[in-house]
């Protein structure tokens, strides 16, 4: 088991830019994250949530900046498996047919032989994965045939059975049930515990309350970024949500 | 009587067996098909349909070229069909016009090409053999060609087998996790590619892209598991084949056109009374009754 210094940054983004063919996705954005540490990544739809994701895995380029993981370059993270991604529900094609236990074991894809043969270490893994998820009842179920929430846990899954140190969640908690919401936040708990990074998305404000140390208020660029307690602010919000207060998009605080 | 004698089962399978170029036919005809009901399954997963019809026909100007200048005419082909496909990348990426307008306008730019080039030409290039497939008239240089690639295929294929479907599936976690995405991009193009050269003996250029398509999207109507959706779909894609040859045999009819007739049937199969996906759903039915 390798030792965590917590001192040391798991996440480092210095200036990253991402633009699609000319158009600005995101500008000047920096994130430093380290082990141990939850931070919640809010912004409008189009804020650039998902271009953010995609430059810190490495599916965009990023036309400017630095992204350093455990100190090193993604490339060298991503060869280490360092990096998870769970996608939203709506991200992934449910119709594919492919069952849980195979989309849990493409978490071991990175580093099995080139023909992804599963060693005995890869089935404990996915074993073990699925069972912290709480699908063991439901492993050859093709995904289509998955609730919301249990499709999520699947993919949830497929990052434990990754023994990624850096997991990126795209809107965690959307559409899912509160069986799951539940098992989802004591995994949290669990990651935590455990000195892995989280950075996840979500539109619901409670949430971040309720289980981000730190936050991220992007619209383009970083708009505020801190601790939850100091940085989520009634002020820092309407900023980040184009001048709209927040007591008109979560109700006024009781 | 003599005009039914295809009636009977056992003159209808062995009497077109006694002619070499009708057994030849067959044998090619099967492995064409099961190359292309291999990568079937994940082209249509990928949504790549549109794709497949870009590529296998922009090879056209390729075959032409090749023949003209008399190398093998797969060579051709896969130049014209990997270089469609960059072009369409290039243009999608410099211009604000939308990607399927652009594979249109390229695939078809790039067949009109083909057809220019084939009365300019003027060679022995016979256009229908092109266009609609000969696989009852295939020579043995076309053989061993076809051969070669279908090997190479299904070689590639298998190796990548799993990477391939992950890439299909979620591509964004294949990356995360260290996968040459760029490559296996460029794999499944290869293939695609490669297929169409050796489809289009079939059933030719025009109708290629259903040898493409048709037997996975039969599959994904029968089954929810990957590997079986591979098996099925070239199981059903070397049935309608031999179904079709046989029968352009017996009532003299376009082969190409027949088999790819005995595909749509197939599906159109599948879809009333696959199990789970027909629209009847047999696997209610007979739930009923239990």
């Amino acid at each position: 088991m390798e030792t965590i210094n917590y001192q040391n940054f798991r996440i480092e983004a210095e200036n990253i830019c991402v633009d699609y063919n000319g158009k600005v996705a995101l500008y000047d954005a920096n994130l430093r994250l380290k082990p141990g540490q939850i931070c919640g990544l809010v912004g409008m739809n189009g804020a650039g949530k998902t271009t953010f994701f995609n430059a810190l895995t490495g599916f965009v380029n990023i036309s400017k900046g630095k992204i350093r993981i455990n100190g090193e370059s993604l490339r060298s993270a991503q060869k280490d498996q360092t990096i998870a991604y769970v996608p939203q529900n709506e991200g992934i094609d449910s119709q594919f047919p492919i069952s849980v236990w195979d989309v849990v074991m493409m978490g071991r894809y990175g580093s099995m032989n080139i023909f992804r043969c599963p060693r005995e270490s890869d089935v404990q893994a996915v074993k073990d994965a699925i069972e912290r998820v709480d699908l063991t009842d439901h492993l050859s179920t093709p995904i289509g045939n998955l609730s919301g929430g249990q499709r999520k846990r699947t993919f949830l899954a497929r990052a434990i059975a990754q023994r990624a140190s850096i997991l990126l969640l795209d809107e965690p908690f959307s559409g899912v049930d509160i069986r799951t919401e539940k098992l989802i936040s004591e995994l949290f708990i669990q990651f935590k515990k455990e000195g892995k990074t989280i950075l996840l998305s979500t539109h619901d404000m409670i949430h971040v309350r309720e289980f981000c140390d730190l936050v991220l208020l992007i619209n383009k660029t970083v708009v505020a970024y801190g601790e939850t307690s100091e940085v989520f602010t009634p002020e820092n919000i309407t900023t980040t949500f184009g001048g709209i207060s927040p007591d008109f998009l979560f109700g006024p605080e009781s | 009587m003599e005009l039914f004698s295809f009636l009977n089962l056992d003159t209808f399978i062995t009497d077109p067996l006694t002619h070499d170029f009708m057994r030849k036919a067959l044998l090619m005809s099967s492995l064409v098909a099961a190359v292309c009901g291999f990568l079937s399954s994940y082209l249509t997963l990928k949504g790549w349909a549109l794709m497949g019809d870009a590529v296998s026909h922009s090879v056209m100007p390729g075959v032409v070229v090749a023949y003209a200048l008399g190398l093998p005419f797969s060579l051709g082909a896969f130049i014209f069909g990997v270089g469609s496909v960059a072009l369409i990348g290039f243009i999608k990426q410099k211009s604000r016009v939308k990607e399927d307008t652009v594979i249109g306008l390229v695939f078809t730019g790039f067949f009109a090409l083909g057809i220019v080039l084939v009365s300019k030409i003027k060679s022995n290039i016979d256009l229908h053999s092109i266009l609609f497939g000969s696989p009852l008239g295939i020579s043995l240089s076309d053989v061993k060609q076809t051969i070669f690639i279908s090997l190479l295929v299904v070689i590639l294929l298998s190796i990548f087998r799993k990477d391939l479907m992950l890439y299909c599936f979620d591509p964004r976690h294949a990356k995360t996790v260290g996968i040459n995405v760029f490559f296996l991009h460029y794999l499944l193009l290869t293939c695609l590619s490669l297929a169409a050269v050796v489809g289009l003996q079939s059933v030719g250029i025009i109708l290629v892209v259903a040898m493409l398509i048709t037997p996975g999207a039969t599959a994904y109507l029968l089954t929810d598991k990957f590997d079986n959706m591979t098996v099925i779909s070239v199981l059903s894609a070397i049935i309608s084949s031999l179904i079709g040859i046989y029968v352009s045999f017996w009532l003299d009819l376009e082969t190409g056109g027949s088999i790819v007739l005995a595909q749509t049937f197939i599906f159109l199969f599948a879809f009333l009374f696959a199990p789970r996906y027909g629209i009847f759903k047999l696997q209610k039915l007979f739930a009923g009754y239990k």
